[in-house]
């Protein structure tokens, strides 16, 4: 047979997928792997759902999506973030923000252009990239900068052939936030060297310490902004998969053709909902932001008692801790701790090399839960003789 | 602060180092601040939720709608008074529309519900009538839910 894909061949599998099939496989596990909501999704979306699907709305929607959708999100975004955009011509209804990415990376780029992004980041952004006919550049955020973007790294990372520069805050797995000031010097950077920007702001509503900064609300970058956002992590709506992006017409006229011609519209009964979700949802939404921001700071807590240090998990819902201290590298700590103490962790490797001796905690789990997997954490360390003395100190 | 209190209303076992761990506020603080509010009236009791049908009981409950001619004076809250002191009587309310105050009542059988309100409820003064509703199932209560609740679907590990 002819080889396929060249691209794709060579692109390995997520991390995170072989520590899916151990730890699938195993009974008793207390899982901090997942990137995902422990609640599901509140009812009163789940139940306009049912009312959608009982009036039939089954069918296609215009491509872009709802108009009534596209309204409710873009007075979302003005009410929130005092930016404007023309439901009309500037908002695209996607299939999840991966979707928005795909098709704003194919929208945008050339073969050989490049985007440069940070890593540790979320496992889609490089693949994505490079699926496009781009080249994905990663520059490094470390812990000391409380992996925090910075404009210089970036700008010494621009070529000329640099189209894009990618930004997600706040950062799965990090959970660092970017502050506005960081925002402002990279605009200038993007102004310097006509650069598109684009977000992935997924988690903005995830933010618990500082406040976010949208991106396009910075003077000078919405013009050059292409936002990406979605319902999945702010209204626990993940397996409905429903995104948008909201971008200058020039740019939404191309990718509402790539979307049109692969995927039509995003599924209908979700659409629905998820106008339910925006107009009504918001106290759902709180609820759940005090939660995950109660057990963030437990489970922290927890972590850096037992030395292992997180860095200003701000925002999303993972703690990052460095595992320095074991001496261990990633892969390691999490495969043994998998199979010594059934606490599935994903190696801060899955997300870029620069994730090195750190794992991806997911708080977004039961508080019962965050104290056993703390529990066997402890003993884990213990065994080898690594928990600092107690009484226990809670870091700076 | 009224996290606290939030904390507490779902588990009365939570204790001051693990608020203090949850809301970032000193143990110091959150334990000075439940004391005050215990000493206040604020934090009335602690209870526990329990689902006395899986534990091999089965009390019945009623809701009984009583109307009452209200007396010169004190209105309503005098028959509600002598209600309320009944230890089986669990809650009184007073509550708009067709009759005056609902109380629940609970019991070891049907039997010992029907002798309250007949010979007791009925009876009082001032009560000229009431209308007995026993509870068939209970699926939530007070924000708890006693049907299964959802399982987690998510898979072990995901980006």
């Amino acid at each position: 047979m002819k080889p396929l894909n060249k691209v794709v061949v060579e692109t390995p599998p997520s991390g995170i997928r072989r520590f899916f099939d151990v730890a699938s496989r195993m009974q008793n596990v207390v899982s901090l792997g997942v990137g995902e909501p422990d609640f599901a999704t509140p009812w009163r979306i789940r139940e306009s759902a049912i009312y959608a699907l009982e009036r039939g709305y089954t069918t296609y929607t215009s491509n872009a999506g709802l108009l009534a959708l596209r309204k409710a999100i873009t007075q979302n975004i003005e009410d929130r973030y005092g930016v404007s955009y023309d439901p009309e011509t500037e908002c695209i209804v996607t299939v999840g923000v991966s979707e928005g990415l795909d098709i704003a990376v194919r929208a945008l780029l050339n073969p050989g252009d490049e985007v440069i992004y940070h890593e540790p980041s979320y496992v889609s952004y490089d693949p994505t990239i490079r699926f496009a006919g781009g080249t994905a550049v990663a520059v490094q955020t470390t812990a000391a900068d409380g992996f925090r973007v910075s404009a210089a790294a970036l700008e010494a990372a621009v070529t000329p052939r640099t189209k894009a520069l990618f930004l997600s805050s706040p950062c799965n797995p990090t959970g660092a936030v970017q502050q506005r000031g960081d925002l402002e010097a990279i605009v200038e950077v993007a102004v310097r060297h006509d650069l598109y920007l684009i977000v992935d702001e997924v988690y903005d509503r995830l933010t618990y310490q500082g406040v976010h900064t949208c991106m396009a609300s910075i003077p000078g970058a919405r013009s050059r902004t292409i936002l990406l956002n979605g319902f999945s992590k702010a209204y626990a709506m993940t397996g409905w998969r429903l995104g948008y992006v909201c971008a200058p017409p020039e740019v939404t006229e191309q990718m509402l053709k790539i979307h049109q011609y692969t995927m039509l519209c995003a599924p209908h009964v979700a659409q629905y909902a998820a106008i339910e979700a925006l107009q009504n949802g918001e106290a759902d939404v709180r609820g759940m932001v005090t939660d995950y921001d109660r057990r963030r700071r437990f489970f922290v807590r927890g972590l850096e008692a037992m030395g292992l240090r997180c860095h200003a998990p701000d925002g999303a819902f993972y703690a990052f801790p460095s595992i320095a201290s074991t001496g261990m590298s990633a892969e390691a700590f999490a495969e043994e701790l998998l199979q010594e103490e059934r606490v599935a962790v994903v190696p801060g490797t899955a997300f870029g090399a620069g994730g090195e001796g750190h794992v991806r905690c997911s708080y977004a789990t039961s508080l019962a839960q965050l104290d056993e997997a703390l529990r066997r954490i402890r003993s884990f360390l213990s065994r080898r003789g690594l928990l600092p003395g107690e009484p226990v100190e809670v870091q700076a | 602060m009224t996290a606290i209190l939030d904390i507490l209303e779902q588990d009365s076992h939570a204790t001051p180092d693990r608020i203090a761990a949850l809301t970032g506020l000193s143990e110091d603080v959150v334990r000075q601040q439940i004391d005050e509010w215990e000493k206040s009236g604020v934090i009335c009791r602690y209870k526990t939720v329990i689902d006395w049908e899986r534990a091999g009981f089965e009390p019945v409950h009623a809701f009984i709608d009583v109307s009452v001619a209200p007396e010169r004076g004190s209105g309503f809250d005098e028959v509600a008074a002598r209600i309320s002191r009944f230890p089986e009587v669990r809650s009184v309310f007073l509550i708009s529309g067709g009759h005056d105050l609902r109380v629940i009542v609970r019991g070891a059988d049907m039997k010992q519900v029907a002798n309250f309100v007949s010979e007791r409820l009925a009876t009082l003064e001032r009560v000229t009538g009431t209308q007995t509703h026993f509870l068939l199932k209970r699926y939530k209560e007070d924000g708890d839910v006693f049907f299964e609740v959802e399982a987690d679907h998510r898979l072990m590990v995901t980006p």
